[in-house]
């Protein structure tokens, strides 16, 4: 399990959506209602949408060259006659690559965080429904992975293999469908206890549809609340393989290269290369919190008007 | 309880076994093999031949993992050809100040986040408990090399008030002397631990007090500071020592990242150094003390929390 969701599985669940309890409706509605009157999940919610579109939107409105360095106009300054944010070191300017650079960020982290989320849930669901030793073995090779920090295991890596984009996906992926693993798993142990689980069981229904009939679409609340929680970190990973220099391969740009290549002009006071890309990966990481957050009061409500 | 430590110590070797396992494979899936990696690819394939068969790289796999196993078991970590020093010689060096960085972080996180966890419990749904929830989330959001830069350039660049790198020296009283230059290096550590233990503080104090046995406290007439100190907070601490225990990977990693910004020499810096010259049996090695070091606090955890709580304790046993 990742700080992350160690940080989110540890809040008390908020009050405001309390009141839903004595009106029975129907779930989505019941949901969509839960997150929206959650005001930080809003706020969250909002913050991401401004972010996509000021990412994937914004290169329309203020177009820029992202490919071709220009030495000439390097290390200029916020303010400076169009270059609102100044420029790079490579004569980028600043709020175009931030743009460029978002894209890759917000891309590899949501692909990583569906692909973990997916082979996660799968694994700690075919671990709980066959149980005994091969469950014990499963797990335990969870543990094992999750006892190399991933930071160690990507450090490694970076020296051996080459990264491309769909690399770092699958890589990323790797290091983060552990928490996944366990969710599901706990989530998948209720749920074949449970009686109706026990009938099908009886009445010979096979395993495969067990685990894909009952047990991943009771564990959906969980997963869903988990991957906003794993995109979250996975950006975060982003960022940080970027600042080590195994990022986006150039002339694509992340927002932890963009901040990697700063820190060589930090004594400079250059202070925009540096502020500016790890203002973006805050303000993204916390959305997604934010809804993430948002996200598991709604699903416990559901859980409770059922 | 003693069939509970004994369960979990099982688990535990099972874990290490598999973690030893896949840092093995980790040395086998390089490209061209482990000799290729470590001679460099200068080395012709007559001198990689040589090397491999005077390190017994072209025995069976499971020989060797055999041998490298009782290796390691015997406290034989390898050799770092770019260092020109056994392996556990370099770790005997850098571990130490690691575990001196690690645990002033902690210490100083623990400080500041019990009486945070503990006022935002109190003040629940008031101005500071939103105030705090606000930092905890933006520092958790604040990538560790961020924060790090961020500090460096704030009081090293600007203000001038620290200095910008680690006590360079490789003795720990030394480094206890010159405290200024671990400032920085620990305020970037304990800072994102402050969030977590201070969120975690915060929810399980607010758990706790919902419990009877607060109610039963109450109603005996116990004043409300008494309650709040001597019950639920020692409840609620014990519950710390769990997430403690887990937090050792994470701690870890994050050390990697702040002893490479300030240049502290310790075992991430050695981590980090290594990995760029392609020096596999340091790599390798520190992987698998961290393994090692996170197995242990998981397990510490588990058996230092039944030994606290006695809930734990007969309801597993």
């Amino acid at each position: 399990m990742t700080a992350g969701q160690e940080l989110a599985a540890v809040q008390p669940p908020a009050g405001p959506a309390a009141g839903l309890a004595d009106a029975p409706r129907p779930a989505g509605r019941a949901l969509l209602g839960a997150f929206a009157e959650n005001r930080v999940a809003v706020a969250g919610l909002v913050l991401l949408v401004a972010l996509v579109l000021f990412c994937f939107i914004g290169p329309h409105l203020y177009s820029t060259d992202q490919v071709h360095a220009n030495l000439a106009t390097a290390n200029l300054a916020p303010g400076s006659p169009g270059h609102p944010l100044g420029t790079d070191n490579l004569g980028f300017d600043e709020l175009g690559r931030l743009m460029a650079g978002g894209q890759a960020s917000l891309e590899v982290g949501i692909a990583a965080a569906l692909f973990a989320t997916i082979f996660g849930a799968l694994w700690g669901a075919v671990a709980a429904v066959a149980g005994g030793v091969v469950d014990a073995l499963m797990m335990r090779i969870v543990d094992a992975l999750s006892s190399i920090p991933s930071l160690f295991f990507l450090i490694f890596l970076a020296h051996v293999l080459s990264f491309s984009v769909p690399m770092l996906i699958i890589v990323i992926g790797y290091v983060a469908w552990l928490g996944p693993a366990r969710l599901v798993r706990g989530e998948a142990l209720t749920t074949i206890s449970r009686d109706f689980v026990q009938a099908v069981k009886m009445m010979g229904g096979r395993t495969p549809r067990m685990v894909i009939r009952h047990v991943i679409p009771n564990a959906i609340g969980t997963m869903a609340v988990n991957a906003t929680f794993q995109v979250a970190d996975a950006i975060l990973v982003v960022a940080a393989l970027g600042y080590l220099g195994i990022g986006v391969p150039p002339p694509a740009a992340d927002w932890g290269t963009m901040l990697s290549s700063g820190i060589s002009f930090a004594e400079a006071g250059y202070w925009w290369m540096i502020f500016c890309p790890g203002l973006a990966i805050v303000l993204t990481v916390v959305a997604f919190n934010f809804i993430g957050d948002g996200l598991r009061d709604a699903f416990s409500v559901r859980a409770r008007t059922r | 309880m003693q069939r509970y430590i004994l369960h979990r110590l099982l688990q535990a070797v099972v874990v290490l076994f598999l973690v030893s396992l896949v840092v093995f494979v980790m040395l086998h899936v390089l490209p061209g093999g482990a000799g290729r990696a470590i001679l460099g690819k200068s080395a012709t394939p007559l001198q990689v031949a040589q090397f491999d068969h005077r390190m017994g790289y072209d025995r069976p796999i499971p020989v060797q993992y055999w041998t490298w196993l009782t290796q390691v078991l015997r406290g034989d970590l390898g050799f770092s050809y770019k260092l020109n020093q056994p392996v556990s010689a370099v770790l005997g060096q850098a571990l130490p100040k690691t575990a001196l960085l690690t645990a002033i972080s902690i210490a100083v996180a623990l400080l500041i986040a019990i009486p945070l966890g503990l006022l935002q419990a109190v003040r629940r749904n008031k101005p500071a408990d939103h105030i705090g929830t606000g930092v905890a989330f933006v520092l958790y959001a604040t990538p560790t090399f961020f924060l790090a830069l961020a500090l460096v350039l704030i009081f090293g660049v600007d203000l001038r008030l620290l200095p910008a790198e680690a006590p360079q020296t490789n003795s720990i009283p030394a480094i206890l002397g010159s405290f200024q230059g671990m400032i920085l290096p620990v305020a970037s550590l304990a800072l994102g631990m402050v969030a977590l233990f201070s969120r975690y503080l915060r929810s399980s104090i607010l758990d706790n007090l919902a419990e009877d046995w607060v109610r039963t406290a109450r109603a005996k007439g116990l004043p409300p500071r008494r309650i709040l100190v001597r019950h639920v907070l020692r409840n609620s601490l014990t519950s710390m020592v769990t997430l403690l225990g887990l937090s050792v990977p994470w701690v870890l990693a994050g050390s990697v990242i702040v002893e490479q910004v300030f240049n502290y020499p310790g075992m991430g810096l050695l981590f980090w150094n290594e990995a760029q010259v392609n020096d596999f049996p340091v790599e390798l090695a520190v992987v698998l003390v961290v393994g090692v070091a996170t197995v242990a606090g998981n397990l510490l955890a588990d058996i230092g929390y039944a030994l606290l709580d006695p809930r734990v304790r007969y309801g597993r046993s």
